[in-house]
């Protein structure tokens, strides 16, 4: 793997191996010292064109713990104002000799441009509606650890919201059926993609047909845009026919498990008393995304296999 | 061959014009065909052995880029891409800066063209600044020779606007109002055909119903004021079904079709790459079906390239910030025959009639497409079928590189064309 562009590029076996090396870096940052130089004299730099504090941190973090040196490039701070396109950007920063860039780009497909223009690992940080692969690889993670290594065939996985605009779900609908598991896609028909040839997932416009089957409620970001662009009559609406209330919740299984890649909205997609639940596991999603891009950089720019 | 001779012979080609199919040399004096025939006779020899000899290709569709774009393309280089694709007149675009809703701006395009490797006609906007909101002075437009009246690049989406501007045109004789049919407020925001792979790609779509309900709209319009309306690359099943319709019921509709969408699908941009980035989009596998169909009962008129030239950079962004548009003019030829004539999806004569005699009808391109007899302009094309040749971004004679067949392969190749008696490609070399 010279990039990680897609969960295309993985496949189950590439999942599973990544989930693996993940599991032992989970154990690593629990120690006193969470820091080994696996990566020392590599340098990874995080460009970002769109904010997103959690995801940038995460990486950053992620390469530190792996004792890379990291540089940090986002669009508000650069000369991205000046006008510099993107293709002079990715090549001035290389230039300054990088081993791995992490992309976050409002178009889809701007990771794969880069990586086509410059010889370092990039790594797909979420572009535009199309991919956010780590995301669903710490998505996964989190279920195994909560559920059991082999709990993922024929888990039932409800993704339900703005799927259409949504790049969490679609990493998270291949790699979810990649391991396995089987995915509704739940939404309004204005928030569910156009159309679902070659997804792995199938349609309900209804959620409380889809609920009382489902082992777990994967919830997505609702944006107040969406309103004006008549996808939604009002976001009370949405919460009515599709948000997570403590009313629906209490119909869920026993085990089912809610989950949000963040930020939520609580009100609208999630009730607060649900997003702070037991049934919610959103916090330990956010832990295991260092665990995570650690894998993910350690693979890309390590020696290979698993750290002991 | 001397420098531009007054006479010489097209020797032993195959003529192939709207009149039939036959061996014949030409001879060319004076700028006109003076004898076809065998064993003619008179000055300097272009060679034709094993190669058809047909009327100068006519392209409806192009963008030349001046004024305004300089960078990307002139008139001169447009007009060079073109010879070397074998056209003798193309229609300039009007998405120009500034647009060409003035006659200074016409003028100016006109008189550049004259110059040019091959003629130059002017479309001229249906609306000011291509706004969509108030009438080009069509009738001054007119008066420097412009036929194709168009928003190219915008769609002239208000049905008021458009039904008025049809009207308008109504006492302009042989007026067309060409129509980019994709209704912005379905189309808008969108960079590829709505589909799976825009689903898949998360890359915003343009629907298929943007073309169709514009198209619907201005058959019943072209019917209300029975002013002829032409359809700018009809792109989709359901735009080929309603022409297909209009015309069975009379309607004064003519539609073209560009290479790009009887040869690739919306399956290309799934490695993001802008190369394959064009309004109207690249369609489905069923659409490109469709298109063949259209082409072969004769529904589609014309095949245009849709030309649009862009600088490298402008292609060197991400597929979402990149700029619409692809080359066409060096191409079409070749995959006309490659795509169409080989497989017998369309007879070599019904394929040059897309190419060279209907689109110059719909344009009012007298000298062009005609048959090959004796007192035509000399507007030729001699095409050797045989040669396979594989395109190479880096020899194209357009400014601009932004072709999507790079590394394609190709079977046909335009060897001479003549515009007005002059030979301005010999063996494959444009002469100035």
């Amino acid at each position: 793997m010279n990039d990680l562009l897609s969960i295309d590029d993985l496949g189950a076996p590439g999942i599973n191996e990544l989930l693996d090396l993940s599991v032992s870096f989970v154990e690593f940052t629990r120690r006193d010292i969470p820091k080994i130089p696996a990566l020392r004299g590599k340098t990874v730099v995080t460009l970002f064109y769109e904010d997103s504090t959690r995801t940038r941190l995460s990486f950053e973090t992620a390469a530190k713990r792996l004792t890379a040196d990291t540089m940090s490039f986002t669009a508000a701070s650069s000369s991205v104002g000046k006008g510099e396109s993107l293709l002079d950007t990715v090549r001035t920063i290389e230039a300054m000799g990088v081993d791995a860039m992490v992309v976050r780009h409002q178009c889809a497909g701007a990771p794969h441009r880069i990586a086509s223009w410059i010889d370092a690992a990039v790594v797909n940080a979420g572009d535009g509606r199309h991919e956010h692969p780590t995301q669903a690889l710490l998505d996964l993670l989190t279920l195994r650890r909560h559920l059991g290594t082999d709990a993922f065939r024929g888990l039932r996985i409800g993704i339900v919201g703005d799927v259409r605009h949504s790049r969490v779900a679609r990493s998270g609908v291949k790699a979810f059926a990649a391991v396995g598991a089987d995915v509704t896609v739940v939404g309004p028909p204005t928030l569910l993609p156009e159309s679902l040839e070659g997804w792995p997932a199938r349609p309900a416009t209804d959620l409380d047909d889809v609920l009382p089957e489902l082992d777990v409620v994967y919830l997505l970001r609702i944006q107040r845009e969406r309103l004006g662009a008549a996808l939604l009559p009002s976001l009370r609406e949405y919460t009515s026919r599709y948000g997570l209330t403590a009313t629906r919740a209490s119909r869920l299984k026993p085990d089912t498990v809610v989950m949000h890649p963040g930020p939520m909205n609580r009100g609208v997609e999630i009730a607060a008393e649900v997003a702070d639940s037991p049934a919610s596991i959103i916090t330990e999603q956010v832990a295991n995304g260092v665990a995570v891009r650690m894998a993910v950089l350690w693979s890309l720019l390590g020696s290979g296999g698993l750290v002991a | 061959m001397p420098e531009r001779p007054d006479e010489f012979v097209i020797r032993g080609g195959r003529v192939v014009d709207a009149t039939g199919d036959r061996v014949a040399d030409v001879l060319v004096q004076g700028g006109v065909v003076a004898a076809v025939g065998r064993r003619v006779e008179g000055g300097p020899v272009l060679d034709a052995a094993g190669c058809m000899v047909v009327p100068g290709l006519v392209d409806l569709h192009v963008h030349l880029r001046e004024p305004g774009d300089e960078e990307a393309e002139t008139i001169e280089t447009g007009a060079r891409a073109a010879a070397l694709g074998g056209f003798t007149a193309v229609v300039a675009m009007p998405n120009t800066e500034p647009p060409l809703d003035d006659a200074a701006v016409v003028a100016s395009v006109l008189a550049a063209g004259r110059e040019a490797m091959c003629e130059v006609a002017s479309s001229g906007c249906i609306t000011k600044g291509r706004r969509g909101e108030e009438l080009a002075p069509m009738g001054e437009l007119y008066a420097l020779g412009v036929r194709i009246f168009t928003d190219d690049g915008a769609c002239v989406d208000e049905a008021g606007v458009m039904r008025r501007a049809l009207e308008y045109a109504g006492a302009l004789p042989g007026a067309v109002l060409a129509q980019h049919a994709e209704d912005p407020s379905l189309a808008g925001g969108g960079h590829m055909h709505e589909g799976a792979w825009s689903s898949r790609l998360g890359i915003p779509g343009r629907p298929e119903a943007a073309e169709a309900t514009v198209v619907a709209r201005d058959v019943t319009l072209a019917e209300l004021t029975g002013t002829p309306v032409h359809f700018l690359h009809l792109s989709t099943a359901a735009g080929v079904a309603l022409v297909r319709d209009a015309k069975d019921r009379g309607v004064a509709v003519t539609a073209e079709v560009a290479p790009h969408h009887f040869t690739l699908t919306d399956a290309e941009c799934r490695t993001f790459d802008p190369a394959f980035k064009v309004h109207p989009p690249l369609r489905t596998d069923a659409d490109v079906a469709a298109i063949k169909a259209g082409l072969a009962d004769g529904t589609i008129d014309a095949i245009a390239t849709d030309h649009a030239p862009h600088v490298p950079e402008a292609k060197e962004r991400p597929f979402e910030e990149a700029p619409p548009g692809m080359l066409g003019l060096e191409a079409a030829f070749a995959l006309t025959l490659t795509e169409l004539v080989e497989p017998g999806v369309l007879a070599l004569q019904d394929a040059l009639a897309c190419l060279s005699w209907q689109p110059a009808a719909i344009a009012g391109l007298d000298g062009h497409g005609g048959p090959i007899e004796p007192g035509r302009p000399a507007n030729l094309c001699v095409v050797d079928p045989a040669v396979r040749w594989e395109v190479d971004p880096s020899r194209l004679a357009s400014r601009s590189r932004n072709t999507p067949y790079a590394g394609r392969k190709l079977t046909g190749r335009v060897r001479h064309t003549v515009l007005r008696g002059e030979p301005v490609v010999v063996d494959g070399i444009a002469q100035r």
